[in-house]
């Protein structure tokens, strides 16, 4: 079995996000970048899905600053590794770049995260999906997988559906389809090693362009009520903030 | 050139995150000078569709099909792009929810569109430009997204525009697409609701708890608390990781992002990855015995006790306010 997994390199979740140049940039000043939290899901169960059996490849699209990202994921399990040379323009330009490299990689799954924790679009692995024509399922919480097709378990409003989809198809991962794997020594030593390729992106026309960054308006000074005056706090939530 | 929503059902009813997603699509329209189409896949009842006239849709759609009974991205999108392109529309608009958030990217690629997920306001028209705000960075921030292509593509963040009965109709037709069989390779085989619980991203209150809790045993005031405000129960990352609730109630930056009009947070200290997930909570409240919990910061409301002790009290206390409501 052969998988592709689609890595972002994205802010530390601890990061407090601050702009410069009017706004129009985030400020990476001080800023650790990890590997993208839903794609370590992805890529933990790519790996348990081909142990002894397969291949896990991870795929990302940025500049020489994240191959540390790449290398953390090739000590966690992957087999090799694909650096597509762009700064990430967004997930148009992304996915452009991973389809046209999955074309010609005959994989049988790929994985990303439901979403990068920096721009949350979840648009990448419908637009993979899309452009190779296979189909796409979003924010899956189990992945089995049985013969040339797998069952998958997604999330929907108010509840789960379970499906089966045959081989080829893109999928995104959250909580519940594996635990995150720590690397140990002995995949952090075979990570200096293993194959790391460079492929320059293919051309994207651009249609998203972000033009401003702003930080939500900070909220006023808080009321405290009293533990034992509950009722206070309850009139004021329906004469005051009007939500009851 | 119409705008075109799609409206997603939920056992062939219509939820109010729905008749927000028709509203903002209206509001588009009008800015456009130009007529709103919706477009309904599944089995809905004549009477339901008609209701998308209320909120300002010209005409509906109604794609009735028993191979579309499930949704499937794939064909979905399809049907949802044919529909776009019969009606020559060139802005689409569905809501942000989990079907939105497959279904939006394959519409853009079909369409050649730019996609602004995650809205959270009104298209600004200036200077030939289409701007939209939407949030960024897991709700830390809000980036300024301007689409250039000339067909465009909208999700909206449910709770994010106010819904507006314009108390006019709509006339439903029979849409037909012919849907290509490889767009069904992927099959719902059984779909469990949990019917009896509001569904977290579309909840207007969310009554949420943390390990201030103890316990999983200790949950049943949370659930009582939102049962009698109609809200959904929620929990922060330590909570689902410890297994005490499932993953689907962990709100935060690498969980569920909510922008309920309440949320209430007990025995939650307010971590900033929590805190990225509600910060479009419209007014929040902080139940913790830690006076220096960083909750506080954020709150609009707050009371400084043990949970076990105000909780009760505060069920008590709505009880009485809805005896009196």
């Amino acid at each position: 079995m052969k998988i592709l997994v689609c890595i972002s390199n994205v802010p530390d979740t601890t990061t407090k996000i601050t702009f410069t140049d009017n706004n129009t940039q985030f400020n990476t000043n001080g800023v650790q970048f990890i590997l993208n939290p839903y794609d370590e899901i992805a890529l933990a169960r790519a790996i348990e899905l081909t142990e002894g059996n397969g291949s896990v490849t991870v795929i990302n699209v940025g500049e020489a600053n994240t191959e540390p990202t790449i290398r953390k994921a090739l000590a966690i399990g992957a087999t090799d590794a694909v650096r597509i040379n762009a700064l990430p323009h967004d997930a148009w330009f992304v996915a452009k770049q991973i389809a046209e490299y999955a074309k010609q990689g005959g994989f049988d799954l790929i994985l990303t995260g439901r979403e990068s924790i920096d721009y949350n679009g979840a648009k990448v692995a419908g637009m993979v999906g899309e452009l190779l024509d296979i189909p796409s399922v979003s924010v899956i919480k189990k992945l089995d997988v049985s013969g040339d097709s797998a069952t998958v378990e997604r999330e929907i409003e108010g509840g789960k559906e379970i499906l089966t989809i045959p081989f080829p198809f893109i999928a995104g991962t959250a909580e519940g389809v594996a635990e995150p794997k720590i690397p140990n020594m002995r995949g952090i030593m075979s990570a200096r090693t293993k194959p790391l390729q460079v492929i320059e992106p293919v051309a994207v026309t651009n249609n998203v362009e972000v033009t401003a960054y702003e930080t939500p308006a900070p909220r006023g000074q808080v009321k405290l009520v009293k533990a034992d005056e509950t009722a206070s706090l309850v009139d004021l939530l329906h004469t005051e903030a009007k939500v009851i | 050139m119409p705008v075109l929503v799609y409206t997603e059902n939920a056992g062939g009813k219509f939820k109010k995150s729905i008749f927000e997603v028709v509203s903002y699509a209206r509001a588009i329209a009008d800015a456009q000078n130009t007529s709103l189409t919706a477009i309904s896949i599944g089995d809905v009842s004549a009477d339901e569709l008609a209701t998308l006239g209320k909120y300002g849709a010209d005409k509906v759609l109604n794609v009735s099909n028993a191979k579309l009974k499930s949704f499937i991205n794939q064909a979905y999108a399809s049907v949802v792009a044919e529909a776009a392109k019969s009606e020559d529309a060139d802005i689409v608009v569905l809501s942000n929810s989990f079907s939105g958030r497959g279904l939006a990217p394959r519409i853009g690629v079909k369409l050649d569109a730019g996609v602004a997920d995650g809205a959270v306001s009104l298209p600004e028209l200036s200077g030939g430009k289409f701007s939209i705000k939407k949030t960024a960075f897991s709700g830390k921030a809000f980036a300024t997204v301007e689409l250039t292509s000339a067909k465009k593509v909208i999700a909206l963040t449910p709770n994010s525009y106010k819904v507006v009965d314009k108390g006019t109709s709509a006339k439903v037709e029979d849409f037909t697409v012919d849907v290509k069989e490889s767009d069904f390779k992927a099959m719902v085989k059984e779909i469990v609701q949990s019917t009896d619980k509001v569904s977290l991203p579309d909840a207007e209150i969310v009554v949420s708890g943390g390990r201030g809790l103890k316990g999983p045993e200790n949950w049943g005031m949370v659930e009582e608390l939102a049962n009698l405000l109609g809200g959904a129960t929620a929990c922060s990352k330590p909570v689902s990781d410890a297994g005490w609730r499932p993953h689907s109630e962990h709100v935060g930056q690498t969980g569920i992002a909510v922008s309920p009009n309440l949320y209430i947070a007990i025995g939650i200290s307010g971590a900033i990855q929590h805190l990225a997930g509600i910060s479009r909570s419209k007014v929040i409240v902080v139940i913790n015995k830690d006076p220096e919990a960083p909750f506080f910061k954020v709150a609009d409301y707050g009371i400084v006790g043990d949970a076990f002790e105000v909780v009760p009290k505060l069920i008590e206390a709505v009880k009485a306010y809805k005896a009196t409501a």
